[in-house]
């Protein structure tokens, strides 16, 4: 370990070490991080699909979603730029509800988005209750900012994998690496084993 | 991605709140303008904190350099730009990012716009774009409050003279008596303005506050700028 020299530290008397991922800091705004302009996107233009490796592909409507069984969770988020906030409020639907019925082969998942983002995961990381599509954010519709109308929720990995805009998966036999994980950052991204870049 | 250990050659002071650093680091592999570095300190009961910085410097460089603004409650910010001097050693890893980058061979021209701090790896582009004595065009316009919190202001007045290179610059709390530049937040007129035509297909990088960059981007695109070739790069209050 280096030591800082005249390096005490201001931040320690925040965050409890088992909501605190190594590395992380706590922080009470909302940072927004985005590669590119902000997509504008009408509820009444939105899709959600699921294609790929499916029996029959399929599509959600804004309505269609709405009409589905609604989960108000509130969760933990870091992000890889080193802010964690905790007990943060989403509305959504879980992805188990979307899934539910489908027949698939495959093991892995590229999640696409309005503005050409995408990032991939194991399709078992969006299932068992730990993957929402969000539309609410403490209370209010979800901000374009912040990937309104629609983002995912994968609060257990880093928070790039909670693609903002999102407009549908792909089930895939083979892992194809999204927008970050092309350009270096971890391929999996577990904050809790500071999984941040390729190699980590 | 490993640590290494880098030593503070010097500590410039830039405006008022903002230091660059320069570093040797041993092994460093070298960068593209616009990348980032990670940054850890190490308290001796233990206790570490990190944060990111954009990388000042040029890949032309000799020297990696961080440039940092030091914030009130930046733990990290204002050890750096405060205490840190020639000599310390500083643990970092990078150079990190790979799309928020520019290089002679992605063309142009090239449209800058930065807001306070969000200058810094534009910076390294506009170093990088004179170093290499491109022909690429470039406008940069840079957003501060006032001019003493403009960073690396004789090197951007100097780099305005070189051919085909543009730099503008807005005021938005205090101008300086026969101030000629521009003296308000950046809105659509503003860009309008100083931007690239669409027609140009300028490659734009954008990099500020967050509601700094969602108003800039916001204008490109409804300016009829492509969004695919509109690169953005946001920091919240404590985003650094």
């Amino acid at each position: 370990m280096h030591i800082s020299r005249g390096f005490h530290g201001r931040g320690r008397e925040q965050g409890d070490p088992s909501r605190v991922p190594p590395g992380q800091y706590l922080t009470s705004d909302f940072p927004v991080l985005s590669a590119g302009p902000t997509p504008r996107v009408s509820p009444d233009d939105w899709t959600f699909s699921i294609r790929g490796q499916v029996d029959e592909p399929r599509s959600w409507s804004w309505a269609e979603l709405q009409a589905l069984p609604r989960e108000d969770v509130t969760v933990d988020i870091h992000c890889v730029t080193k802010w964690s906030k905790l007990d943060t409020d989403w509305a959504g639907v879980s992805l188990d509800t979307l899934l539910e019925g489908v027949e698939t082969a495959a093991e892995h998942v590229l999640v696409y988005c309005d503005g050409g983002y995408t990032t991939n995961l194991p399709l078992e990381d969006i299932t068992g209750g730990r993957a929402w599509l969000a539309y609410g954010y403490d209370g209010d519709p979800l901000d374009p900012e912040h990937g309104g109308p629609v983002r995912l929720l994968v609060p257990h990995l880093y928070f790039w994998k909670s693609a903002k805009w999102v407009r549908g998966i792909e089930l895939r036999l083979d892992d194809e690496p999204g927008f970050w994980e092309g350009y270096g950052y971890h391929n999996y991204g577990d904050p809790w084993r500071e999984q941040r870049y390729a190699g980590d | 991605m490993n640590w290494s250990i880098a030593t503070v050659v010097d500590v410039l002071a830039e405006t008022d709140r903002t230091v660059s650093i320069v570093l040797g680091v041993p092994g460093w592999p070298g960068h593209r303008a616009g990348q980032h570095v990670d940054v850890r300190l190490t308290a001796e009961d233990g206790y570490q904190a990190q944060r990111s910085y954009s990388i000042a410097s040029a890949p032309d460089d000799d020297a990696l350099v961080l440039t940092v603004e030091r914030l009130d409650d930046g733990e990290v910010s204002s050890y750096l730009a405060g205490e840190l001097r020639a000599a310390d050693e500083l643990e970092l890893r990078g150079p990190i990012g790979g799309y928020f980058v520019w290089d002679g061979s992605f063309g142009g021209p090239l449209m800058l716009i930065g807001g306070g701090s969000g200058i810094v790896p534009l910076r390294a582009m506009l170093r990088h774009r004179v170093a290499a004595a491109g022909a690429v065009p470039v406008r940069l316009l840079y957003s501060a409050r006032t001019l003493a919190e403009v960073i690396y202001k004789d090197e951007l007045l100097a780099a305005a003279q070189e051919p085909g290179v543009d730099v503008r610059f807005t005021l938005t709390r205090e101008q300086p008596d026969g101030w000629d530049g521009y003296d308000r937040r950046v809105d659509r007129d503003l860009i309008a303005d100083a931007a690239w035509a669409p027609a140009d297909r300028p490659l734009a990088y954008v990099c500020g506050p967050t509601a700094f960059v969602e108003v800039a981007a916001d204008a490109l695109v409804s300016l009829g700028h492509e969004p695919g070739r509109i690169r953005t790069e946001r920091f919240g209050p404590t985003g650094r």
